[in-house]
């Protein structure tokens, strides 16, 4: 088993990281980001064979691609608490001249970003493709994914999903953050994504769930599942419920923090139900 | 100069194929994607020889421009072809933000631009996709002549890195670039030296400015044809030194007068030189069914038109 009380400390003190990253901007979005705190956190401490450094091509080491791009603040801060760039630069989220653009992008060099996300539906597509190229290589490290559930409206990702499975694009694993909820509400109100891991069964590729993925330990276990299971002729495919706003008692169980930032007092009682681990930057 | 003459008709999309089985034996970083369309794209040549280098995506264009951008990490450079209509248009915001924006070296190779898919009608004719393209930060923009030049350029936009939109198209029409002559992105090719008025052109339409060349010279007019086959990046020095001599320009190409290669070339001279321009071009209209010849007479895209242009412009100098 890993370290779970690294891995822990290294959770609380990703979300205070998100937390500050909003509220400093009044902009940015806090829900999804802590949400999928231990997801990332785990995938990139525990689960992906990464190289040391950046590049762009990353032949012999594992791939993440981020397709739903708003929660860039559980993005940044995990890439920057596992050293791509300085852990001060999250202080210069969503300003002027940054690196740390509102959605990721490669286009400001910002080292590990492979492509730009933010319009939904596309990083599906993405992946796929990098693990094409993986496998012309002979490269046998995976590409992960990570979608919103409310971004399945997008069809793209349909056409992505037959063509993965079509194509026995077995070296890819994408996690779908069943979080329930997206801007207008509820997914099941917006527009209905009824069973997911079904979905993707039928449509051909192997599913797994992790019943919670705020649990740290569910979420290890679950991607080495994940893992294990590469290789075999179908992509694998992650169902993760998560709660949106996780950690913070009054971002929980609701979309009303999916864009909105924190004010001064809240971020204060946000602060403090997170109490600093590793250092604030 | 070269004295021009049509090597035998062949599609520009035959050129394209060509281009694709050479770099199929010559690059083997070059993977192609097709959506449902090989045999319009003519790649099955490359695709008999290197079966393990061609993804077939199916209907399902978004997600072709995706794995395009997918695949460049990692080294390949993608070929992805489908008609223009649904390599531009339908996927405009799969190629902003996941090619353009991102910066992936991904070719967007596009057949059956323009009216002269012909038949099929407005559905299928784009006459919007230059401007699509060419607005799209870093993007070059190739619209090449006929067979050998789109031969040339498959091959030499797999040497330069990054986004590049290749346009080309359905019929057969006249060949009659040299079978060897080198393709250089952004750097326009002076065909004929003339003195009265400047024509550049742009793909389907540089053959039939070299035969309204010709008749004008017949009736006394001395007409310079440019042809430009890259609209992005310009070759705005080609072009000034050439309107410096004549005084005036005619624009042509099979595409919307609004965002296509004459708007190119009135900015430019705008800002550097201005000049009395006409424009070939459709004139903000949807396409229709009909024969190449019937539709390209109709919207005005052909040598006569061409040469009406030219006696316009001449009278405005």
């Amino acid at each position: 088993m890993p370290n779970t009380q690294e891995l822990q400390d290294l959770v609380v003190q990703v979300r205070r990281d998100i937390l500050r990253m909003v509220h400093k901007v009044n902009s940015g979005h806090p829900g999804g980001s802590l949400g999928c705190t231990e997801f990332m956190v785990a995938l990139y401490n525990e689960i992906m064979d990464l190289k040391d450094g950046f590049d762009m091509d990353g032949i012999g080491e594992d791939l993440f691609f981020l397709s739903n791009g708003h929660i860039s603040p559980v993005f940044y801060s995990v890439l920057a608490r596992r050293g791509y760039f300085p852990i001060e630069e999250l202080n210069t989220f969503r300003l002027i001249n940054s690196r740390l653009q509102g959605h990721p992008t490669t286009h400001e060099g910002l080292p590990g970003v492979r492509v730009a996300s933010g319009s939904l539906g596309q990083g599906m597509s993405v992946a796929i493709g990098a693990a094409l190229t993986k496998k012309l290589n002979n490269d046998d490290h995976l590409v992960f994914s990570l979608h919103g559930d409310g971004e399945l409206q997008e069809g793209q990702n349909w056409e992505a999903i037959m063509f993965a499975a079509g194509n026995k694009v077995d070296n890819l694993i994408a996690t779908i953050d069943r979080n329930g909820q997206q801007i207008d509400g509820p997914t099941e109100e917006v527009l209905p994504l009824g069973d997911v891991p079904e979905k993707f069964r039928v449509f051909g590729w192997d599913v797994l769930e992790i019943k919670n993925g705020n649990d740290l330990e569910q979420v290890v276990a679950g991607l080495r599942e994940a893992k294990s299971r590469t290789g075999k002729g179908k992509p694998v495919c992650v169902v993760m419920d998560t709660v949106m706003g996780n950690g913070v008692d009054f971002m929980m169980y609701t979309h009303a923090w999916h864009g909105k930032a924190p004010n001064d007092e809240q971020l204060a009682t946000a602060l403090a139900q997170n109490p600093e681990t590793l250092g604030d930057y | 100069m070269t004295k021009y003459t049509d090597q035998g008709k062949q599609d520009t999309r035959s050129g394209y194929g060509a281009g694709m089985t050479e770099l199929g034996r010559t690059n083997p970083n070059v993977v192609a994607l097709c959506a449902d369309l090989v045999g319009s794209l003519k790649i099955e040549t490359f695709i008999e020889e290197n079966p393990e280098r061609f993804f077939q995506v199916g209907i399902a264009e978004a997600n072709m421009m995706g794995i395009a951008a997918g695949l460049t990490i990692g080294g390949k450079i993608p070929f992805a072809s489908s008609f223009a209509n649904f390599a531009t248009g339908r996927v405009y915001d799969q190629i902003r933000q996941s090619i353009a924006y991102s910066d992936k070296n991904v070719k967007i190779c596009a057949s059956h631009a323009g009216l002269t898919l012909g038949e099929d009608g407005a559905t299928h004719q784009i006459l919007e996709d230059i401007g699509l393209m060419k607005m799209l930060p870093g993007m070059t923009v190739i619209n090449p002549c006929d067979f050998n030049q789109t031969k040339a350029a498959t091959i030499a936009i797999a040497e330069h890195h990054g986004p590049v939109y290749l346009r080309f198209g359905r019929p057969k029409v006249a060949n009659f670039t040299p079978v060897d002559q080198k393709f250089e992105i952004g750097k326009a090719l002076l065909l004929s030296e003339g003195t009265d008025v400047s024509i550049v052109a742009t793909g389907h339409l540089v053959w039939q400015a070299l035969l309204a060349a010709e008749n004008l010279e017949n009736q006394g007019i001395s007409a310079e044809v440019i042809n430009i086959h890259t609209i992005k990046p310009l070759d705005e020095k080609a072009i000034l030194d050439s309107v410096k001599k004549t005084g005036c320009v005619v624009t042509a190409e099979e595409h919307n007068y609004l965002g296509g290669l004459g708007e190119s070339v009135a900015r430019v001279l705008a800002m550097h030189h201005p000049t009395p321009q006409e424009f070939v071009a459709t004139q903000d209209t949807f396409g229709e069914s009909g024969t190449p010849d019937q539709l390209m007479e109709k919207y005005g895209l052909n040598n006569k038109a061409i040469e009406a242009a030219v006696l316009r412009v001449l009278k405005r100098k």
